[in-house]
This record gives C-alpha cells, sequence and structure tokens, in this order.
C-alpha cells in the first residue's frame, strides 16, 4: 500500500514536469493506474499548509451547502397551498423524514426533534450525492470530518437530552445499569454499555458514513479508470473488457445514488434511535 | 536440499484481509435480511416496525465489514 501511494505520487510529479495539456494528460499515461487513499488528499486550492488549506473537497462541501440552501430557499419563498411538482418533491422529503423515521422511532415526543433530523437526513443527502455528480465526483462525506461534526452533534444532543430528563445520575443509572438482570453481571454489562453509550455510538455513526462514501468512490475510480486504461492502452481484444468494466462503473453509479439516500436514512434512523434510547423511561 | 516451492504468496498479505472481515458479516447480513423477510411474510402488518428494527440491526453488522475495510487502509 505504501509503495502503491509513493508510486503514485511519484507518477503524479513526473507527469507536472512535462508540459503536457490537461488533455494528453487524461488519455495517456504509462500503465494502469489503481486508485488509492491519496484520492481524498488533493492539493490545495490556497492556503496550504495552514490549518485554512482548502482543496476541492472543500469546494465541494460549499458547493453542496450552497445548492442545498437555495433549494429549499426557492421552495420556501414559493409555497402555495397548492404545490406545484416542485414544491411536492420538497414536500415528499420532509414528510419522508417524519412519516418513516421520527414517527416510528420516537412517537409524538420526537415532533420536538424534527427539525434536528430534518436538517441531518437532508445535508447528508446532500453531502453524499456529489459523489455520483459529474465534474464534483467525491462525497463531501467521504473525508472523517465532516461526518465526525455531525456524530458529535447526535452525541452532544442525546447525552444533554438525557441528562435534561432524568438528572446526571438517573441518565447514568439508567443507561449504564439496564434493570432486569442479577447483580454480578454488572462488572460486565456496565463497562461493555459504557463504551457503547460514550464511545461506540458516535464513533460509528461517523465511521460508517466516512467509509461508505470512501468505499463508494474507490469503487467508482476503479471501474473508470480500468475503463480508460482498457479503451486507450490495451491491445487487442483486451478493448472489449472495457465495454465491461464501462457497464459495471454505470451499474455502481445507480448503486452509489441508492448508497447516499441509505446512509443518510441510517444515520439519520440511528439518531433517532439514540435519542429515544436517552429518553425513555425506566424500561 | 532444496525444497521446491509450489506456491507463493508475495506482497503485503494484509491485501486479504478485508476479503476474510466481509466473510463475518455477508452470513449476518443474510441472516438478519433473511430472518426479517419471513417475520414480513408471516405477519405483513407489523412489516414496519420489522423494517425499522432490522435497519438498526444492519447497521450494528455493516459496521464491522467497514471497520475491516478502514483497517485495510491504516495498517498497511
Amino acid at each position: 500500500m505504501g509503495n502503491l501511494l509513493a508510486a503514485v505520487v511519484s507518477a503524479e510529479a513526473a507527469d507536472s514536469g512535462e508540459s503536457k495539456s490537461y488533455i494528453q494528460q487524461m488519455f495517456s499515461s504509462d500503465g494502469f493506474h489503481a486508485p488509492s487513499i491519496a484520492e481524498f488528499f488533493p492539493p490545495a486550492i490556497f492556503g496550504d499548509g495552514t490549518i485554512y488549506e482548502f482543496n476541492r473537497i472543500m469546494l465541494i462541501r460549499v458547493i453542496a451547502a450552497v445548492a442545498l440552501l437555495a433549494v429549499f430557499w426557492i421552495a420556501a419563498s414559493r409555497a402555495k397551498v397548492v404545490p406545484n411538482r416542485f414544491q411536492g418533491g420538497i414536500e415528499f422529503l420532509l414528510d419522508f423524514v417524519k412519516d418513516q423515521i421520527v414517527e416510528p422511532v420516537m412517537g409524538h415526543e420526537g415532533k420536538k426533534f424534527l427539525p434536528f433530523l430534518t436538517t441531518l437526513f437532508l445535508s447528508i443527502v446532500a453531502f453524499n450525492i456529489t459523489g455520483v455528480i459529474p465534474f464534483l465526483n467525491i462525497a463531501g462525506t467521504s473525508l472523517i470530518g465532516l461526518p465526525l461534526v455531525m456524530a458529535l452533534w447526535v452525541y452532544v444532543m442525546y447525552l444533554f437530552q438525557g441528562v435534561k430528563k432524568h438528572g446526571l445520575g438517573g441518565y447514568l443509572k439508567n443507561s449504564l445499569f439496564p434493570p432486569g438482570v442479577p447483580w454480578p453481571i454488572y462488572f460486565l454489562l456496565t463497562p461493555i454499555e459504557a463504551l457503547q453509550v460514550f464511545i461506540l455510538r458516535p464513533a460509528t455513526l461517523a465511521l460508517r458514513l466516512a467509509a461508505n462514501m470512501i468505499a463508494g468512490h474507490l469503487l467508482l475510480v476503479l471501474c473508470f479508470a480500468a475503463t480508460q486504461y482498457f479503451f486507450f492502452e490495451a491491445a487487442g481484444a483486451m478493448k472489449a473488457m472495457g465495454a465491461v468494466t464501462f457497464a459495471a462503473g454505470f451499474a455502481f453509479v445507480l448503486f452509489e445514488i441508492f448508497v447516499a439516500l441509505l446512509q443518510a436514512y441510517v444515520f439519520t434512523m440511528l439518531s433517532a434511535v439514540y435519542l429515544n434510547m436517552a429518553l425513555e423511561e425506566e424500561h | 536440499m532444496d525444497t521446491t516451492t509450489l506456491a507463493e504468496v508475495s506482497g503485503n498479505v494484509a491485501t486479504i484481509g478485508y476479503g476474510l472481515a466481509a466473510v463475518g458479516p455477508g452470513i449476518g447480513l443474510g441472516i438478519l435480511i433473511g430472518k426479517t423477510i419471513e417475520g414480513m411474510a408471516r405477519q405483513p402488518e407489523v412489516s414496519g416496525q420489522l423494517r425499522t428494527t432490522m435497519f438498526i440491526g444492519v447497521a450494528f453488522v455493516e459496521v464491522l465489514a467497514l471497520l475491516g475495510l478502514i483497517t485495510g487502509f491504516l495498517f498497511t
């Protein structure tokens, strides 16, 4: 892996040394380059080396956020009693979070958290879907930073709500000492529960989203890099293989759209479940 | 005495790790989703609740496979 990374980096350095045009560089290379983790660390646009480093992925996040805000701004400013198709689509998204996630998991108590969970769902959809939009081509959530911020938001939210409702002692007793087991079991159960509540829940929330997007992006890059290699460099009959990898790449694009929506659903659903666990009475 | 090498693995053995890491969660997801479908077929009226519970379970099983993917990149 390390060797591969070094090879990719040195190959890029060699390419930039020569004065090739962008098109030439796209359609000529020496052999097949498998995608690597270096995909997710593109060169900086400005502020290189400082904490304000701004690269392609940051730019895509800004574009996705602006697009999300613009769509909802337009929908809200033109809202009518009888919705047209555009407004109908937006209302479908909002109703989806309410009817499919919040109501079944949290019941009527969840109404308070509906704006929070809807924001979470829609922003994750927006940041995920950039992974399949042409010319953006990488999900805003494919670096751990953004999922981490979202997971920490959920983490602070459920801890705060739990402590607010039951008090600090009540919340810890509720979540660390589940009733209905003989007391020696607590030696085993309490550390596991503590690990769950304080570390594993936010960590897995962030990791699940980021890892799904990383895997999806690598899959797409692999398929289309192989297509390019087969079409322009492979000899003779091997060119036909390019059609296969292209079809696979197209299928994975559709699959990635599904995954982007599914991960937003799973993230929001789990956030609702964790909030509900923190709020519910003695179980 | 020379030994004859029949098969040899070169490169990093860690690259097969993800294949192994995907086996367990694969079986787990199969059982989990299959059982949910079974439950839905028997009692279609609770299918909404079953689906919700299934997705929570799927999220826990799936994260194991994803940890396998990440460790592949981390420990090379």
